[in-house]
């Protein structure tokens, strides 16, 4: 059982990684990082569940501070898309290094 | 409690700056105000911090009265206090310049409370001894970098600041997947503890693995610098030379932590030679990019690429001699200061001229002479000419080489430096032309140009500051030597 939730954990953190990557939306970019972090939070329970005896609540606490984290991060990452969003028009990140972008103040 | 003089110095260069943070983001018109009562204190602080590390040696305390493994331990030792004096003399510096730049009204409001929260969360991890909590000062930190950038506000910082999110977001969470791993093999937090308990198994390999691959992303060191030169570039000067001079700092600090004090060595010279290989990697194709650069702050920020790449030499130097980190560290510090104080002065010319094109920079160059000198001498420091900070620390480098044997490493410095030396020559080159054209002048407010010119004259002065520093770095937590 502990084992399972170790193994989709891995999963988890694998498919945002390949997410964040491969999908251009920012959006999507931001839902991936959360699938990231449900990876993490499994592998933390399925460390909970790991020994003898009741479930260890050491990650369970780490785990909450963890979703503090996710959501707080999440909320800007989220504002951050919809000024980007009104100042380009896009909601995508364009391509390329540039290092002759314009701009700056 | 056994918690020492030290370590409750330490914790108020912490509260201060969280303190100021909040009362700034109630009462923004207070910002600068508390800015600079946040600044004053925490050099104050910091140098008791580490006057109680140079008398007492290395200390703990735990927060709230609850010790370790149940509490979360502070932890003050030589490297931390040094971070923590590096972070309170540039934020200084940086805190008066940017009374003068950042004007009512462009941000104003928003500046202080990020850049105090900022600070807070470096000092944070500066003394943090617990896995988690380092995360959690991690996560504060990128947060608060990344909002930095933004406020910029147009189209460039915009796209920079949200790339730096993501980057940054993606290294704390395979920082946070290691801390996971290890909690699950060894089931403690405490650095010191885990320290102990560690062998070389498979998931504490792939734990280092994951959080030296997440810092090294927040530390843009080569390959994965791409987001830094826009981020750095496009952020206000002030902001710009915090994020050069210490945020990336800061994650290379936990690096370095966890490799001395946690990690197992791994056997072989393989991990070593890696890392030495992106240093040296770092250090060229930066140096490249820097030299082809036609913005002064493009310039700049690809000078941050290509001198963290000395950082990483530490690990190479490492195998051979032991305390080679030292070098590395007082390289950081010499860094730090030089750099803020370049980023600034570019800062200042880019507000004076209305651009910061290097072409055509020149004349405002020759009608700000106090900023080309402090441009000029801290950028002799971030080169290593004698007499400054930066010369002592590949002074210290190619020693360390040297005395390693490792002909390759100590030649690299100096070809890292003689680029440096390229780029940075360039960039001033502009303002030894005569009969310039001047198209736009706005005079540099006399604040600006003075903690400008104070901050190069401390990464001068450093040169001469080599031998307390590395004393300092010799009361380490794990040595007790």
């Amino acid at each position: 059982m502990t084992s399972l939730y170790l193994i989709g954990g891995a999963i988890l953190f694998g498919l945002g990684v390949h997410a964040l990557v491969a999908r251009a939306h920012l959006v999507l970019k931001v839902l991936a990082v959360n699938v990231m972090g449900s990876g993490v939070f499994m592998v933390l329970l399925a460390a909970a569940a790991g020994g003898e005896g009741d479930p260890d609540p050491v990650p369970h606490a780490l785990v909450l501070t963890g979703i503090v984290v996710a959501v707080s991060a999440t909320a800007f990452a989220l504002a951050l898309i919809l000024r980007v969003k009104a100042v380009t028009g896009r909601a995508h990140l364009p391509e390329g290094e540039g290092d002759a972008e314009s701009g700056g103040s | 409690m056994n918690s020492l003089i030290g370590a409750d110095w330490a914790a108020w260069s912490v509260i201060a700056p969280l303190a100021g943070a909040v009362l700034a983001a109630l009462w923004p018109r207070s910002g600068p105000l508390l800015g600079m009562v946040v600044s004053v204190f925490a050099v104050l602080v910091s140098a008791g911090a580490a006057l109680g590390v140079w008398h007492d040696g290395p200390a703990r305390a735990g927060l709230g009265g609850w010790e370790v493994p149940l509490g979360i331990a502070l932890h003050l030792d030589g490297l931390s206090a040094l971070m923590l004096l590096m972070t309170a003399v540039v934020g200084f510096a940086v805190s008066v310049y940017a009374l003068a730049y950042i004007r009512p009204g462009s941000g104003r409001d928003k500046f202080w409370p990020l850049w105090l929260w900022l600070w807070a969360s470096m000092n944070g991890l500066y003394l943090s001894g617990d896995a988690f909590n380092l995360y959690v000062a991690l996560e504060l930190l990128g947060l608060a970098a990344v909002a930095m950038v933004a406020l910029a506000g147009g189209a460039a910082a915009l796209t920079a600041a949200m790339r730096y999110l993501l980057v940054s977001l993606l290294g704390s969470l395979a920082y946070l997947m290691g801390v996971a791993l290890l909690y699950a093999s060894h089931g403690v937090l405490d650095l010191a503890l885990l320290g102990q308990v560690m062998g070389d198994e498979p998931a504490t390999r792939l734990a280092a693995a994951l959080m030296t691959a997440g810092l090294l992303m927040k530390t843009a060191l080569f390959p994965l610098h791409v987001w830094l030169a826009p981020a750095h570039g496009s952020a206000p000067a002030p902001v710009s030379a915090v994020l050069s001079a210490l945020v990336v700092k800061a994650s290379f600090y936990l690096i370095l932590r966890l490799w001395l004090d946690v990690f197992p060595q791994p056997e072989g010279s393989a991990f070593a030679l890696l890392m030495g290989a992106l240093g040296a990697a770092a250090l060229l194709w930066g140096s490249l990019l820097a030299l082809r650069a036609q913005r002064l702050k493009r310039v700049v920020a690809y000078s941050t690429v290509a001198q963290l790449g000395y950082l990483l030499l530490a690990f190479p130097l490492m195998l051979a001699v032991p305390a080679a980190w030292h070098a590395v560290v007082f390289f950081a510090l010499a860094h730090a200061c030089a750099k803020a104080a370049v980023f600034m002065a570019a800062g200042s010319l880019q507000r004076s001229a209305g651009h910061d094109r290097l072409a055509g920079l020149g004349g405002v160059m020759r009608r700000e002479p106090m900023t080309l000198f402090a441009l000029g001498i801290a950028g002799a420091s971030l080169v290593g000419l004698p007499l400054t900070g930066g010369f002592i620390a590949k002074w210290l480098l190619v020693e360390a080489a040297i005395q390693g044997q490792a002909w390759g490493w100590a030649l690299l410095v100096l070809v890292g430096g003689l680029l440096s030396g390229a780029y940075v020559f360039r960039v001033l080159g502009h303002g030894f032309i005569r009969d310039l054209a001047v198209t736009q002048h706005h005079p540099v407010p006399a604040l600006m140009s003075w903690s400008v010119l104070a901050l190069a004259l401390v990464s001068v002065a450093l040169g001469f500051a080599g031998a307390p520093a590395l004393e300092l770095l010799t009361r380490h937590g794990g040595e007790g030597s």
